[in-house]
């Protein structure tokens, strides 16, 4: 089953048309990286799958439910407000700059959500909020406050705290762009980690190398429009578009 | 003037003091509510309530508060002579009785509940406004309500950061209630000009003075306390 499915998803700013008919689809399990240069609309186009931006056309499914259709005359038919939560709840966002809630400690960070949205008692959110610190290996750090915190671990406590809700589908928007290089590292690890237990990812980023190493597909895109995808080795080995080598060529150099 | 003299003007005047807590206390307890009222009402998308809240704002801190303290104590009086009102506002009109104490106590209590709200408001604005869009997304995408974002993510946040504002506002607020003797209301500047005329001397003035300076240093105390204790993150 797919997890995911958009189809002809568009999308503008004003007159700016940022996502011109993307489709693509997600299957269980598997991990995409999404590339292309900046602007080129990635991040609008996972802000509209996780319903922080409206989207003006095509069709999205999450899971099987559906979360907006073409209309007739057009625009995004929107499902109604339960569907939209439900489906929200499916997915998961880590977003480039942590956005932690920095008046809560790290443990309430991750708990706090699956106490006042799942209704989870305190005591269950806050074992599964320990355990999942264990695995970001940020047992030490339960009672810390973000501002204590590496960037690094920042961003794996963001991680945890979208995991806390048992997402179906991960989505990244470059969760190492805010990072010093050396603090990367332990970021790329943690997804990896993650890839290996068969979680459904969808990761934008500009590590080429990460990519190519973790992902088991790969879209890039250009001016809003998905320009190739595929393979890892179809897109970085041997790819046919001019634009693609283009662009993957500034990353060697 | 005699130190029993002294002794009995700072009797008089702590019994004073009395009213000028009540309306210090009363005047917090209303505009703050409604200062986060009014800035939520500034902050509308729908733009004519914005722009109406906005005027509000600006008559009530482009104006002194001492005029209009006079202008409300004095608009029911005038009102209610006033012969072309619609009967149901007369009816409401007649209803008050603009004799005693507690309608001057009224009065001035709406005063100063209006202007300080208008500066509350913009504390309170400028603390909502300065919370960065990604706690309101992050708190989105993890599936919060537009509630439970306002009260549990985002008002924590913004109430540390208005504290300090906050707390000059209130200390303005301790000297501020002494424009209440415009009108005659019987608070502890009221007071001390007339022990002044009586004696005949100024002390009474410095012993009012010392009254005020304590109250603001507790509050100054406090607000230190409080700001303390929200530093336990940045
Ligand atoms: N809220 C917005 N209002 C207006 N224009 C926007 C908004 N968000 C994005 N855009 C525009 O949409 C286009 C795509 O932006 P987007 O952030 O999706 O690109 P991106 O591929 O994520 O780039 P980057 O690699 O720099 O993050 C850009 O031209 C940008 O200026
Ligand atoms: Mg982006």
């Amino acid at each position: 089953m797919s997890m995911l499915e958009v189809r002809n998803l568009s999308k503008s700013f004003g007159s700016n048309k940022v996502l011109k008919d993307i489709s693509f689809e997600v299957e269980k399990g598997q991990v995409v990286a999404v590339i292309g240069p900046s602007g080129s609309g990635k991040s609008t186009m996972l802000r509209c799958i996780n319903q922080l931006e409206k989207a003006d056309g095509g069709t999205v499914n999450v899971c099987g439910m559906s979360m907006f259709t073409a209309g007739e005359n057009g625009g995004a038919v929107y499902a109604p407000a339960k569907t939209l939560r439900e489906i929200r709840l499916k997915v998961g966002l880590v977003f480039q700059n942590f956005n932690l809630f920095p008046h809560f400690n790290v443990l309430r960070n991750i708990t706090e959500a699956p106490v006042r949205v799942l209704k989870m008692n305190r005591k269950d959110a806050e074992e599964k909020g320990m355990e999942l610190l264990k695995k970001m290996g940020l047992s030490d750090k339960a009672k810390s406050y973000p501002f204590e915190l590496s960037g690094g671990q920042q961003q794996r406590v963001s991680i945890a705290r979208a995991l806390a809700l048992s997402p179906e589908i991960l989505f990244f928007d470059e969760p190492t762009s805010a990072l010093d290089p050396e603090l990367t590292g332990e970021i790329l690890k943690v997804i990896k980690e993650l890839a290996e237990e068969k979680m459904t990812m969808v990761i934008v980023t500009h590590e080429m190398a990460f990519a190519r190493d973790v992902a088991n597909h790969v879209i890039f895109m250009d001016g809003g429009v998905i320009i190739e995808e595929g393979t890892p080795d179809e897109v970085f080995g041997n790819t046919s578009n001019e634009r693609t080598k283009q662009f993957l060529q500034r990353f060697l150099e | 003037m005699s130190g029993k003299e002294i002794l009995d003007v700072t009797l008089i005047l702590l019994e004073y003091l009395v009213p000028t807590l009540k309306l210090f206390f009363f005047t917090l307890l209303f505009s703050i509510p409604l200062g986060m009222v009014v800035a939520l009402l500034k902050m509308c998308k729908f733009k004519p309530v914005s722009w109406l809240t906005n005027i509000y704002i600006l008559i009530m801190r482009g104006t002194p508060l001492m005029l209009q303290i006079i202008a409300i104590y004095y608009a029911i009086p005038y009102l209610k002579i006033s012969e072309n009102l619609p009967v149901f506002l007369k009816n409401i009109l007649d209803g008050i009785d603009i004799q005693g104490d507690a309608f001057m106590f009224r009065a001035v209590l709406t005063a100063f509940v209006l202007n300080y709200a208008a500066y509350f408001a913009e504390i309170f604005r400028g603390g909502i406004e300065s919370i960065p869009k990604g706690q309101y997304e992050a708190s989105e995408a993890l599936g919060f309500t537009k509630i439970q974002t306002f009260f549990h993510i985002i008002l924590p946040q913004v109430i540390k950061r208005i504290v300090p504002a906050s707390s000059n506002e209130v200390v303005i607020l301790v000297k501020d209630t002494s424009l209440a003797n415009i009108v005659a209301y019987a608070e502890i500047t009221l007071k001390a000009k007339q022990q002044m005329q009586i004696y005949s001397s100024l002390t009474p003035l410095f012993i009012a003075g010392a009254f005020y300076f304590v109250i603001s240093m507790v509050m100054t105390v406090v607000f230190t306390f409080i700001e303390k204790k929200l530093n336990y993150y940045r």
